[in-house]
């Protein structure tokens, strides 16, 4: 879900604004670091893959249907700092083009799935991989927690967002309750879809998955001569 | 291709709107629905105001209204979130026939619906009249990062390959008597986009081989 306008206070959406374009900033810094001077057409492509992964709508029950948010997939898969420029191209898209999320609301947006979506999914990512077993077969459910955990911690900043610069006066008990119960089902749908995907990808090709890096890495060469390739050499010999 | 030859949302037409530079255009969009935003709760006469000079722009701009109406679909969610809002907001209740409603719950729940109005329709406005060649152009002019535009640029130029790659995957997936929306076949369609993925991934890297052949430098040519 973007926030539309006129849900927060101009104050609010400006500071927001604010954090969102410090936080690009020190992206577009670090993006470099991890695809140096591919990070263009690849960051631009991964955007487009993120926002195709968005457009598949999973009926939610009650008319609604939910999709997909990929922040902590997107850190997983490409590295945190990539990931949050995907997200903030994504949701700049959305916003002048298709009227998704309000433009005063997109600083909000992008703190909120950019920024919260991506750094929360990539700690909880990371710190997961940390209990897990040294094995691939870890990256998947790791990333699975990560997406879990990022949701409702996107939810948890909007209340208070919304107990700051809110235009409505709510119980905030009531609020952080709702939205946080909410998205937690939400998160849950995140989390399934999110291992799926990664582990998917890193059965594939594990050497693209940025957070599967340090084990394919680490991993040794082996060599296992074949039984039928050795049984026709001893034959060549005799 | 996407690039150039306008988008979903864009409305053809050589309006003195169309036409006019996109940097300013942003400006105007941003600077209005900060001005709508800004509307303190209450200032009733203030909507009215406003809807009138957006309604002037859709004028000038020859998109028909109807175009933008059907359009405007996407607000619906916060319009049931802005219905709900007086019977779950707090302070003192008032009386509407049988039902018991919170009295600034209503008052926010006005001023959201309108603010949210006049945002999608401002956005569907500059995206009817805008061409996404003309936005980019625009926000490089607003001095956005380069970095930022190369990439907003590469995602437009591919967003139709790649949403059609995923078009052609539920197709045969369908074909093949599964159902992309159902939970049961979220391990199928999640293979799926794990493909789509690595194709995205390596159509990016098949692309910056093809820059650097052409002397990409970081820098794209204006």
């Amino acid at each position: 879900m973007h926030v539309p306008d006129g849900f927060l206070d101009a104050p609010t959406s400006v500071a927001t604004g604010v954090v969102a374009a410090a936080g690009i900033a020190v992206a577009l810094r670090k993006a470099r670091g991890e695809l140096d001077d591919r990070t263009a057409p690849m960051a631009g492509l991964v955007a487009a893959f993120v926002f195709a992964g968005q457009m598949i709508n999973f009926p939610v029950g009650a008319g609604t249907s939910g999709h997909l948010i990929g922040g902590a997939l997107a850190a997983v898969l490409v590295g945190p700092w990539t990931g949050m420029l995907c997200l903030s191209v994504v949701l700049l898209v959305q916003a002048l083009f298709m009227a998704d999320g309000g433009v005063t609301a997109l600083g909000t947006n992008i703190t909120l799935m950019g920024v919260v979506g991506c750094f929360v999914g990539y700690a909880v990512f990371r710190l997961a991989l940390l209990v897990l077993p040294r094995r691939l077969g870890s990256v998947a459910p790791a990333a699975a927690v990560g997406a879990l955990v990022s949701v409702p911690a996107a939810a948890t900043v909007f209340t208070l967002l919304f107990v700051v610069g809110g235009n409505a006066p709510i119980d905030t008990g009531a609020v952080l309750a709702a939205m946080v119960g909410w998205h937690v089902v939400i998160g849950v749908g995140e989390a399934v879809v999110t291992g799926l995907v990664v582990g998917s990808v890193v059965a594939v090709r594990p050497d693209l998955v940025h957070g599967a890096r340090r084990l394919v890495s680490a991993r040794t060469l082996e060599v296992r001569p074949s039984a039928v390739a050795g049984q026709a050499r001893t034959e060549e010999v005799a | 291709m996407g690039a150039g030859h306008g988008h979903r949302l864009h409305y053809h037409g050589h309006s003195r709107v169309h036409r006019a530079p996109a940097h300013l255009k942003l400006l105007a969009l941003l600077g209005f629905v900060l001005l709508a935003v800004a509307v303190p709760p209450g200032w009733w006469a203030a909507y009215p105001v406003l809807l009138a000079v957006l309604l002037g722009v859709v004028l000038l701009a020859q998109v028909p209204l109807g175009y933008l109406a059907r359009r405007m679909w996407i607000e619906v969610p916060f319009l049931v979130f802005a219905v709900l809002l007086p019977f779950v907001a707090t302070g003192p209740r008032v009386e509407i026939g049988f039902l018991s409603v919170s009295e600034p719950g209503l008052v926010a729940a006005g001023g959201l619906a309108a603010k949210g109005t006049l945002g999608v329709l401002a956005s569907l406005t500059m995206a009817a009249t805008t061409e996404p060649a003309d936005v980019l152009g625009g926000l490089r002019r607003l001095r956005m990062p380069d970095l930022l535009v190369q990439i907003m640029s590469f995602m437009l130029r591919y967003l139709d390959v790649v949403t059609a790659d995923l078009a052609r995957m539920t197709t045969s997936m369908r074909s093949r008597g599964c159902d992309p929306r159902s939970p049961r076949h979220w391990p199928t369609l999640a293979r799926s986009m794990g493909a789509l993925f690595i194709r995205s991934y390596e159509r990016g890297e098949r692309v910056h081989l093809a820059m650097l052949s052409r002397g990409y430098d970081g820098e794209l040519p204006r």
